[in-house]
C-alpha cells in the first residue's frame, strides 16, 4: 500500500496510458501522445497528456501570448533592445499606464497606449481561460466549482486594472505590468489612501488569506496523518465514514472541541479561497471613490485606537510659517 | 524534461544566493532602539558590526591652530577680497589653509588659485567664492535644520574637490515608440534600487513641487493626487532615508504618514532641511551653471546639485554630529551681500493692508499713510468698525529682539492710524500665532505689518 507520510509521493502508480473517458458533442479531441515524467510523478500524477485546448483555449492563448509580447517588447525597447540589460534589469522593467492628464482618453501609444492594449489582450486572454474552464467543467458533468472560484480572482484584477480606473476617470488609477514596479505601485496605493490597513475589506481579505494557509495546512495535515487508515479517500469517507475519518474528526474535537466533516472542510477551503480576492476587491473599489484616507477613516469610526504622546509636541512647519512653501 | 527541471532548479538555487549576497543586504542581527510609544515598531535599527567603519569615514580632520586676534585687515593684504572682507589677515590665511586641506589636499592651494597672481578669478575659485556665501547663509539663516553645529566645506567635500553626492539632470530614457520608462523602472541608487521615479531631484529639491500626497480628510473632494505623484515622493522619501541611515519611523509614525501629530521631532528638521535644500539649489548652485570647471557639469551642462545624501553621507547627523563650525566662527558671519535687498511698497490685498519695513528698523514707508488711507476712509464711515493690526518679523536674528520688533511695528501702524484721525480704542492690536513670517534667512515680504478692517 502506497505511503503518504513523505513531502513526496514515496511509490508511484503507474498503469497504461489511459487518454480519459469520450468526450461528447465536442469538435475538438484530445491532443497529443501521453508520456510519464518520473519526477513529475514525485509531486503529483507521472502521466503527462493529452490535453484539450478548444477554441477558447487556442483564442485565450494567443491574446495572451499578444499581451506578453507587448509588455516583453516594451521592456526590451526600454533597455534599448540589450539584451544583457534586459536580463539583469528584467525585475524593474514595467510597461506603464497613461499618466493623470490623459484621463480615460486613448494615449499614444508610447505614452500609455502599449498599456491599453496590453490590458484589453491580456484581460480578453483570461476571460476566454476562464470560459474555456466552465466549458471543460460542464463538459465532464462536473461542477463550476473552480470557475467561479477563478472567477474570484479575476474579479480582483478587474477592480484594479479596470473597473476602478473607470470609476477614478483615469486609466493612470491602474497597475503597471512589471515585477518590482507592480510591488511599488502596491506599497504607494496604500500610502497615497492613507493606509489600507485601515480599510476593514482589506482586514477581511487577510483573514480569508491567511485563514486560507491555515485551513490549508489543517486538512493537509489531517489527511496525510491518517492516509494509513485510508484517509486519502476522501470522497468516499464522506458517505461512508471509515476508521480514517473517525480518528480524524476526534482527533479535532479533542484538541479545539468542533470538527469539519470530511465534505464540509473543502466548503470552508474553498468559501475562505473565494472570499479572499472577494473582499480584497471591495476593499480596492472603495478606495479612492468612496474613502480618501482609511486612516482618518478609522479614527472618524473608532477603528485606529490614539496611543500616549512620547515626543515633545510637533507641529506642521508649513502651517506656522505664512507664506513660506 | 528531466534536465529541464533540474536546471531550472539550480537557477532559482543561484539567484537566491545572488540575491542575499547582493550589496545593500546586511546580515542580522541589528540593535533595535525603541524610540515612541511601546507596541508601534517606532524603532532605530543599527548594525553594531558597521559602527568602527563608519566613525572612522566620519574623522574630522586637524584643526588648523588659532591665530591672535588682531593685525591688518585682509582687505589690505590681498587684493579682490569679496566675501571674506570682514577678517583678520590671520584668520584669512588660517581659514584658507583649513580650506585647501577640506577641499583639495592634493592638489593644493593652486586648484583654486593662479600661482602666479593669487588675486585672479579662475573659474574654481570663482565657485569657491560663491560656496563661502553659501556656507555662511547656511549656517546664519537655516539653524532651523543645522543648529548650532553648522557646516563647514568638509560637511560635503571630506578632501574632494567635488563632493561625493552631487546630482545632475539627466537626459529622458527609452525610445520614442515603445519602451517609455515614465522616468522609473530601472535599479537607480538614488532611490535604493526600488522600482520608484528616478529622480526625485529635480522635482522636489530644484523645483519645489508639492510634496505631500496624502488628502487631510477621510472622504473624498474632488481629484485628488496620482499614485505617479505618490511614488515620485516614496521615492523622495526613499532617498532620504538613504541619505541619512534612517528608517522611515526615524521621522514618521507609519500607520499615518501624513499626521504631524504623531511625527517625531526630527521630520520638522527634515522639513526645513528640504526647504533649505530647495533655496541652496535654486539661489546658488543653478546660477552657477557654465561657471565650473570643465568637467564639472551634468549631461545636459547644468551644474551639480545637492541633496540630502551631499551632507549627510548616511548618517542621521553629518560627521556623526560633530561641529567644525566652533573651531571656524568666521564661517556663521552674515554675508554683507545678503541684506541688500530693497523694501516693497505697501500693498493692499483684499481686505488688508500690508506694510513691509526695512531690515531692523520699525520706521514706516514714505507711501504707507497713502496706502492707510483707504482703510481711515472706511472706519470713518462706519463708526462701529474696528481696525486689527498684527506685526511679523524674518527668520534671521535673535528671537527676543525680533518679537519685540515685530511689536513695535505694528504699535508705528497704529501710531499712523492715529495720526489719521482714528481713536485708539479702535485700534485693536492682535498677536499672531507665530510672528516668523518664513522659514529661514531674510524675505522682505517677512517683515511686515497687516491691517484689516473688521
Amino acid at each position: 500500500m502506497a505511503e503518504y507520510q513523505n513531502i513526496f509521493t514515496r511509490v508511484q502508480v503507474r498503469a497504461p496510458a489511459h487518454a480519459g473517458v469520450p468526450l461528447e458533442g465536442g469538435t475538438w479531441v484530445r491532443q497529443g501522445t501521453p508520456w510519464f515524467s518520473y519526477w513529475l510523478g514525485k509531486i503529483g500524477d507521472a502521466q503527462i497528456g493529452p490535453i484539450y485546448l478548444g477554441w477558447t483555449g487556442v483564442a485565450s492563448l494567443i491574446f495572451g501570448f499578444i499581451a506578453f509580447e507587448i509588455i516583453g517588447l516594451n521592456m526590451w525597447a526600454s533597455v534599448n533592445w540589450d539584451p544583457v540589460q534586459f536580463v539583469r534589469q528584467l525585475p524593474w522593467l514595467a510597461l506603464e499606464p497613461p499618466s493623470p492628464e490623459y484621463g480615460l482618453s486613448i494615449p499614444p501609444l508610447n505614452e500609455g497606449g502599449w498599456w491599453l492594449m496590453a490590458g484589453f489582450f491580456l484581460t480578453t486572454s483570461i476571460l476566454l481561460w476562464w470560459l474555456r474552464m466552465y466549458r471543460r467543467a460542464r463538459a465532464f458533468g462536473m461542477g463550476t466549482h473552480v470557475a467561479w472560484a477563478f472567477a474570484s480572482a479575476i474579479w480582483l484584477y478587474l477592480v484594479l486594472g479596470f473597473i476602478r480606473p473607470l470609476l477614478m476617470g483615469s486609466w493612470s488609477e491602474a497597475v503597471p505590468f512589471g515585477i518590482f514596479p507592480h510591488l511599488d505601485w502596491t506599497a504607494a496605493f496604500s500610502i497615497r489612501y492613507g493606509n489600507l490597513f485601515y480599510n476593514p475589506f482589506h482586514m477581511l481579505s487577510i483573514a480569508f488569506l491567511y485563514g486560507s494557509a491555515l485551513l490549508f495546512a489543517m486538512h493537509g495535515g489531517t489527511i496525510l496523518a491518517v492516509s494509513r487508515f485510508g484517509g486519502e479517500r476522501e470522497i468516499e469517507q464522506v458517505v461512508d465514514r471509515g476508521t480514517a475519518a473517525e480518528r480524524a474528526a476526534l482527533f479535532w474535537r479533542w484538541t479545539m472541541g468542533f470538527n469539519a466533516t470530511m465534505e464540509s472542510v473543502h466548503r470552508w477551503a474553498w468559501w475562505f479561497a473565494v472570499l479572499c480576492p472577494l473582499a480584497g476587491g471591495i476593499g480596492i473599489l472603495l478606495t479612492g471613490t468612496v474613502v480618501d484616507n482609511w486612516y482618518l477613516w478609522a479614527v472618524k469610526h473608532g477603528v485606529a485606537p490614539s496611543y500616549p504622546e512620547v515626543f515633545p509636541a510637533v507641529a506642521d512647519p508649513a502651517t506656522m510659517t505664512g507664506g513660506a512653501k | 524534461m528531466k534536465l529541464g527541471i533540474s536546471l531550472s532548479l539550480i537557477a532559482v538555487l543561484f539567484l537566491t544566493i545572488a540575491m542575499l549576497v547582493r550589496a545593500g543586504w546586511e546580515r542580522p542581527p541589528m540593535e533595535s532602539t525603541q524610540q515612541g510609544y511601546r507596541g508601534l515598531g517606532m524603532v532605530e535599527i543599527d548594525n553594531p558590526r558597521t559602527q568602527a567603519a563608519r566613525a572612522a569615514l566620519n574623522q574630522l580632520p586637524d584643526v588648523v591652530p588659532a591665530v591672535p586676534a588682531g593685525g591688518p585687515a585682509a582687505t589690505s593684504v590681498y587684493k579682490n577680497v569679496q566675501v571674506l572682507n570682514d577678517l583678520g589677515v590671520g584668520e584669512f590665511t588660517r581659514l584658507m589653509v583649513a580650506m585647501t586641506a577640506w577641499v583639495s589636499p592634493q592638489e593644493g592651494c593652486n586648484y583654486c588659485h593662479n600661482p602666479s597672481d593669487l588675486a585672479a578669478d579662475t573659474p574654481a575659485k570663482v565657485v569657491a567664492r560663491r560656496m563661502l556665501q553659501m556656507t555662511r547663509h547656511v549656517n546664519a539663516d537655516w539653524k532651523t535644520h543645522v543648529a548650532d553645529t553648522g557646516v563647514t566645506c568638509y560637511t560635503c567635500h571630506r578632501g574632494q574637490p567635488v563632493p561625493s553626492n552631487v546630482w545632475y539632470t539627466q537626459a529622458p530614457q527609452g525610445g520614442a515608440f515603445a519602451g517609455n520608462r515614465a522616468g522609473q523602472n530601472a535599479p537607480a541608487k538614488a532611490v535604493g534600487f526600488t522600482s520608484l521615479p528616478l529622480d526625485p531631484f529635480s522635482h522636489f529639491l530644484a523645483n519645489g513641487d508639492e510634496i505631500r500626497v496624502q488628502s487631510a480628510a477621510a472622504l473624498p473632494a474632488g481629484r485628488g493626487n496620482s499614485i505617479q505623484s505618490t511614488e515620485a515622493t516614496y521615492g523622495l522619501m526613499v532617498h532620504i532615508s538613504q541619505s541619512l541611515g534612517a528608517n522611515c519611523t526615524f521621522c514618521h509614525n507609519t500607520r499615518s504618514f501624513f499626521d504631524w501629530d504623531s511625527s517625531t521631532p526630527q521630520r520638522a528638521t527634515a522639513w526645513h532641511g528640504i526647504r533649505m535644500v530647495r533655496d541652496l539649489n535654486a539661489n546658488y548652485l543653478e546660477p552657477l551653471a557654465g561657471k565650473f570647471p570643465d568637467g564639472r557639469t551634468g549631461p545636459l551642462g547644468d551644474a551639480p546639485k545637492l541633496n540630502c545624501a551631499t551632507c549627510h553621507q548616511g548618517e542621521h547627523k553629518p560627521l556623526l554630529g560633530a561641529s567644525m563650525l566652533k573651531d571656524y566662527p568666521v564661517l556663521a558671519a552674515v554675508g554683507k551681500l545678503a541684506v541688500a535687498a530693497p523694501t516693497p511698497e505697501p500693498v493692499l490685498i483684499g481686505e488688508t493692508v500690508i506694510i513691509f519695513f526695512a531690515l531692523d528698523s520699525v520706521a514706516l514707508h514714505d507711501a504707507a499713510p497713502r496706502t492707510l488711507e483707504i482703510l481711515v476712509v472706511k472706519l470713518k464711515a462706519n463708526p462701529k468698525a474696528r481696525a486689527t493690526i498684527s506685526g511679523y518679523h524674518s527668520a534671521t536674528g535673535d528671537a527676543a529682539h525680533n518679537r519685540e520688533l515685530a511689536k513695535n511695528r505694528a504699535l508705528a501702524v497704529q501710531g499712523a492710524l492715529k495720526a489719521a484721525g482714528i481713536a485708539e480704542n479702535r485700534v485693536v492690536l492682535e498677536k499672531p500665532v507665530v510672528e516668523q513670517a518664513n522659514v529661514a534667512g531674510e524675505d522682505p515680504k517677512a517683515r511686515r505689518v497687516e491691517v484689516v478692517v473688521k
